[in-house]
């Protein structure tokens, strides 16, 4: 962030942290109104980059356009450089729109399928 | 490969698996990931401390506070319908309440090994045997260190006989490849019993 010299300024610099706070852009909320977003939970958006839907946040434009091919929910947050919980709000928002689509993970209680598996190793070895 | 059914209409998006990456602090981690990924990003997370943990909403904001955690985590994209993401957890035992959300429901994890500092690696063994995660050892083979045989690395971190231990050079795609492929395959041994025949159908 650029720094004027002002003295009013002056304490507005990168030490001072992000100058909207995550809860502010989550409206305060911890979690999503909807959906489990595990950190390897796959998300699309369903509409262009460019759309500008209305009543949107910045950072909710920001997830959609680069959300145009499928990345995880860790990938989004590392592009947008924002916490992994503010995200999950973030995208709980658009799940509700329908502005995203989402694919979970292999459920946690159940180990894949063999078949699955034989495909990751099939995958790794034509690496 | 539909075997998970997918949380929207139209298109199936691919799924993804997960492999955790452990072992101390400059073991090579971030090595082994970046030289199989297609990415290299790094996460980060926020989370509550402990001191939270269990504690009643109203007993004190000044009681809450949150620490920044920050992981390696690579992508491989196997074929059009699955996505392996590999994660490297944060080197400290103080992050260790993070490494079981990376655990749940991983395939297994790569206990990275230098054998001039094996006893780094205990803490990863430890967790990893605990909670049942599949795991194998891999001893990232350093220029200039003192060679120990498999074996050896196998009786000093009193393993389970079936746990496989490998020499790798994280810093080689080839050596990052079949080490992946050495997990996946061992984390079929303990789910099946056998790795490569195909299964009755």
């Amino acid at each position: 962030m650029k720094v004027p010299d002002s003295p009013d300024a002056v304490w507005v610099d990168d030490d001072a942290g992000p100058v909207v706070r995550h809860y502010a852009m989550t409206l305060g909320r911890t979690r999503p109104t909807r959906g489990e977003f595990d950190l390897i939970t796959l998300v699309m958006a369903t509409r262009p980059a460019s759309s500008g839907e209305f009543g949107l946040q910045p950072e909710h434009d920001a997830i959609i356009r680069h959300s145009q091919t499928p990345v995880s929910v860790a990938e989004i947050a590392t592009r947008l450089d924002l916490p992994v919980g503010t995200v999950r709000v973030l995208l709980g928002d658009l799940l509700d729109r329908g502005f995203i689509r989402t694919r979970s993970p292999v459920p946690s209680t159940h180990l894949p399928p063999e078949r699955v598996f034989k495909a990751v190793l099939d995958g790794l070895r034509s690496l | 490969m539909a075997f998970a059914p997918s949380d929207a209409d139209g298109e199936i998006l691919p799924v993804a698996l997960k492999i955790i990456v452990a072992g101390g602090f400059g073991v090579g981690k971030t090595t082994l990931v970046s030289s199989v990924s297609e990415i290299q990003p790094l996460l980060t997370e926020e989370y509550l401390t402990d001191e939270s943990v269990g504690v009643d909403d109203t007993s004190g904001v000044e009681a809450k506070s949150t620490t920044t955690v920050a992981m390696d985590f690579g992508r491989i994209t196997l074929n059009h319908d699955l996505v392996l993401y590999l994660f490297g957890t944060p080197g400290q035992d103080r992050f260790l309440f993070v490494w079981d959300e990376l655990s749940l429901g991983a395939i297994g994890a790569i206990v990275l090994a230098d054998t001039r500092r094996l006893a780094d690696c205990f803490p990863s063994v430890d967790y990893f045997e605990r909670r049942g995660v599949p795991f194998i050892v891999a001893v990232n083979c350093f220029e200039g260190t003192a060679k120990y045989q498999p074996a050896e690395v196998q009786l000093a971190l009193n393993l389970d006989d079936d746990v496989p231990v490998i020499l790798c050079d994280a810093r080689r795609r080839d050596s990052a490849k079949e080490t992946l492929i050495a997990l996946v395959e061992h984390a079929m041994r303990a789910a099946w019993g056998h790795q490569d025949e195909p299964a009755p159908v």
